[in-house]
């Protein structure tokens, strides 16, 4: 079995499908703790998680959060909105901070692509990647890739398809990189503007078609369209997505039957997804929610172990 | 592998015997079967679980329950420990409350695996009592932590090790006594 000797989880480019596997194998033991009637493991006793959100989320910092209590760590939660970030200080700085109190984990929320990785380079304490800019959001694919896994039992020749802003999405990118690592064929589907140049570099299959996007697909996952970000035209109105690229009922008629339905939320009904089918028998949205602590559970564990070995 | 001095302290048949006898010790001690459980402690006291479960079917023709234990996460050396342990899934899927849980383990030492156990149990419930059985006592013991049901008695040097193969995982069935060189 592959050794985790990371002090960080920064993205999954970096990591080898040894080592995904191992935070995916070490997640489905953490399953387990949530179901229990006290749902709480001593193993980060006296550790201080420090949650750093530079952009809104409930989903993840609140994952975080719950997975650091059912560890037994102290979790604090930084709102740079009313924090000396607003009168300027560097994240560097905020991260200097938080290592002289003594905390052990940052996890870290950016709007700048590279910001967990520049402020793992500038502290010696963990540091967890919850999504930066357009770079990356590990914990996210993990646990879609764990849902996936769930689901189907394996992840290896699965035909996943990730539909939406491809360009402005890390949730995409850091689904690439693990779902190709192990082997499973990607394939993205955007409006022509929304897809990246050289996209296909990262060894997907590129199309502007949904019908095509959905044709055998064993998954699809749909991504938010982030009308907050909507400052160029390259932004189609939600209106005219929902009729190109919406996920309806209809859509799914000449899908596989079975075909799983993940979203990494917050959805927006009406507008990438229907009602029906976020609601319907092929949706696992809510599992991913579950399956999202079990995945942060390990890393917090991981990454804490790799710390103390060092 | 830098050993010397190994010897074989039981075969395949003096195991078998030992869990015989636990078995009957277990049955004698707690008279209404109904009440009893057995829980394995990850990894081999897992597969010495499953055959108290198996002897006692035999003799009495009840199926215990059986719940297996991983005991990773309440360790107290977790923070130090220089091999990275792995974790692995605990499963007690019946109510543990009235019943006389039988904690089921290979060899006892320090106790501290056996304290750690105790901890993750109690996050399940409150049982009636917590009975220990282990394979092999060898004593030199950190903590106020004794056996119930002993298979047998090794004395040891504190340079020894003590090796238990079991069929399941280890493809023979042996418990050796080895000193590091």
């Amino acid at each position: 079995m592959a050794k985790w000797n990371q002090k960080d989880l920064l993205g999954l480019e970096n990591l080898s499908s040894e080592q995904i596997e191992l935070i995916l194998s070490t997640a489905e033991s953490f399953r387990e703790i949530s179901t229990r009637g006290i749902k709480k493991v001593p193993t980060l006793r006296g550790k201080t998680v420090v949650n750093l959100f530079y952009e809104p989320s409930t989903r993840t910092r609140v994952s975080f959060e719950i997975a650091a209590k059912r560890l037994s760590a102290d979790v604090i939660n930084i709102n740079t909105e009313t924090s000396s970030v607003k009168k300027g200080e560097t994240l560097i700085d905020t991260g200097l901070s938080i290592q002289a109190l003594k905390a052990d984990v940052i996890v870290v929320r950016h709007n700048a692509s590279g910001a967990a990785a520049m402020l793992a380079r500038h502290v010696d304490i963990s540091v967890v990647n919850a999504g930066d800019g357009w770079h990356e959001h590990p914990t996210q694919a993990l646990l879609d890739i764990f849902t996936l896994k769930q689901k189907l039992g394996h992840i290896k020749g699965l035909k996943v398809s990730i539909v939406g802003d491809i360009a402005h999405s890390r949730v995409a990118r850091s689904n690439i990189w693990g779902l190709t690592k192990l082997g499973a064929e990607v394939t993205v589907c955007a409006p022509e503007l929304l897809i990246p140049p050289e996209i296909e570099k990262m060894g997907v299959s590129v199309t502007s078609s949904i019908e095509r996007a959905l044709a055998g697909a064993d998954a699809v996952n749909v991504l938010r369209m982030q009308f907050e970000r909507d400052t160029d035209t390259a932004f189609p109105k939600q209106l005219e997505y929902f009729r190109n690229f919406a996920i309806t009922e209809e859509r799914l008629k000449k899908a596989k039957k079975d075909i799983i339905v993940m979203h990494p939320g917050p959805i927006n009904r009406g507008t990438e997804i229907s009602s029906a089918v976020a609601d319907g028998k092929n949706s696992v949205i809510l599992d991913q929610v579950t399956n999202g602590i079990a995945i942060r559970m390990a890393v917090l564990f991981l990454i804490s172990q790799a710390r103390r070995a060092q | 592998m830098p050993f010397k001095n190994i010897r074989e302290i039981m075969n395949g048949q003096s195991i078998e015997n030992a869990l015989t006898r636990i078995s009957h010790e277990i049955i004698e001690h707690n008279t209404d079967t109904s009440e009893i459980a057995i829980v394995g402690i990850r990894t081999r006291g897992e597969y010495l679980a499953n055959r108290l479960v198996a002897i006692i079917e035999n003799m009495k023709g009840v199926k215990l329950p059986l719940g297996l234990l991983d005991i990773t996460l309440y360790r107290d050396d977790l923070m130090h420990a220089h091999s990275q342990p792995v974790v692995h899934e605990t499963k007690i899927d019946f109510d543990i409350s009235k019943k006389n849980i039988i904690l089921v383990d290979d060899v006892l030492y320090t106790g501290r695996t056996i304290r750690a156990a105790l901890d993750a149990f109690i996050d399940f419930g409150r049982p009636k009592s917590i009975q220990l059985a282990v394979l092999v006592d060898r004593g030199h013991r950190e903590l106020p932590i004794r056996a119930d049901y002993v298979g047998k008695n090794i004395p040891t040097s504190q340079k020894e090790t003590v090796i238990v193969k079991l069929d399941e995982i280890d493809k023979q069935e042996q418990v050796l006594v080895q000193e590091q060189r």
